[in-house]
């Protein structure tokens, strides 16, 4: 593969893989390696890409499994010990963009902002991943069930328990 | 089995079905997701190399094993040491014990003897004064 096309795809997709690795962790320098990690292993394995799915499903493959395997392995391990590199949950809320809120409205909007965070947090992983992928990376269920090799129907299971405990957990903090 | 769980597909068309306001809070969600990565994802880095951690972690796994090998024969010979001294110093304590028993035994044994003695010189033999008679009747 010539190194001008690898650059392309790297500057093109780079900024999708990088949001939901730290949509996924809350850790900037945890979502900056991984990415690395993405592009590395996808430099290294492009012969085998065959083109049976897009480039953006396949490098988000590799991205959803790096991220599992990471918090599988030792060095995940570390990471988790030094979790002050993890951003808290009221911290991720504050990049809200203001937009046309009163400053009421914008302290109620950051409040159910971090509800959201808490929910995702505590969902399972499939769970997590799914929910990410609909709701921050904006796909559709036959793409997210292409890149995390469920079927359709067991995605929109897992969507649906998901949306279920963030409507529920809204619902308590109201 | 539940229902939602025999038919997924069903359950889940029904709850995606979102109200208003949980689709405001999902967009905020996805809006501030939106902002904190495009924030971060072009800012600077700090590269370590991988030679420098390489290089660095067997060395500081080595040095922390020695230390704390060294950390465990240290504690083992002074525990030792600790034990030999324990013992030398109750043997001193019961010799000391054992050497006053007998000087003690030795002193009740002399002060007996001397008891015995002083007594059987205080009193007068019992057949003494008759013995006496018979001498002075001889002479006459």
């Amino acid at each position: 593969m010539a190194a001008e096309e690898f650059t392309r795809v790297v500057q093109e997709h780079r900024p999708h893989i990088y949001r939901f690795l730290l949509a996924s962790t809350r850790n900037v320098e945890l979502a900056e390696t991984l990415t690395q990690d993405c592009f590395l292993k996808a430099h290294r394995n492009w012969d085998g890409f065959r083109g049976e799915s897009s480039v953006m499903t396949w490098l988000m493959r590799i991205a959803i499994n790096l991220q599992k395997d990471h918090w599988r392995n030792r060095r995940m391990q570390f990471w988790r010990q030094a979790s002050t590199n993890t951003v808290e949950l009221d911290e991720a809320s504050d990049w809200l963009p203001s937009g046309e809120r009163s400053a009421e409205q914008q302290m109620l909007a950051k409040e159910r902002v971090a509800q959201v965070w808490r929910t995702v947090e505590n969902l399972s992983e499939r769970q997590r991943t799914v929910f990410l992928l609909r709701f921050v990376q904006e796909l559709e269920l036959s793409e997210i069930a292409r890149m995390t090799g469920l079927s359709e129907g067991t995605v929109k299971a897992h969507l649906s328990r998901a949306v279920t405990r963030v409507r529920a957990e809204q619902g308590v903090r109201q | 089995m539940k229902e939602q769980d025999a038919n997924p597909t069903k359950a889940a068309q029904t709850d995606l079905e979102l109200d208003q306001d949980l689709k405001q809070v999902l967009a905020d969600f996805r809006s501030s997701v939106h902002a904190w990565s495009d924030a971060t994802v072009n800012r600077p880095r700090i590269v370590h190399t991988a030679t420098h951690r390489t290089f660095l972690r067997p060395a500081v796994s080595w040095a922390l094993a020695a230390l704390l090998a060294a950390g465990t024969a240290t504690g083992g010979l002074y525990h030792r040491h600790q034990v030999q001294m324990d013992a030398a110093r109750a043997a001193e304590r019961q010799r000391l014990l054992d050497q006053l028993q007998r000087q003690r035994q030795q002193d009740e044994e002399k002060l007996l003897a001397r008891v015995d003695s002083d007594v059987s010189r205080q009193v007068p033999k019992a057949m003494e004064p008759l013995a006496e008679l018979m001498d002075s009747t001889d002479w006459q």
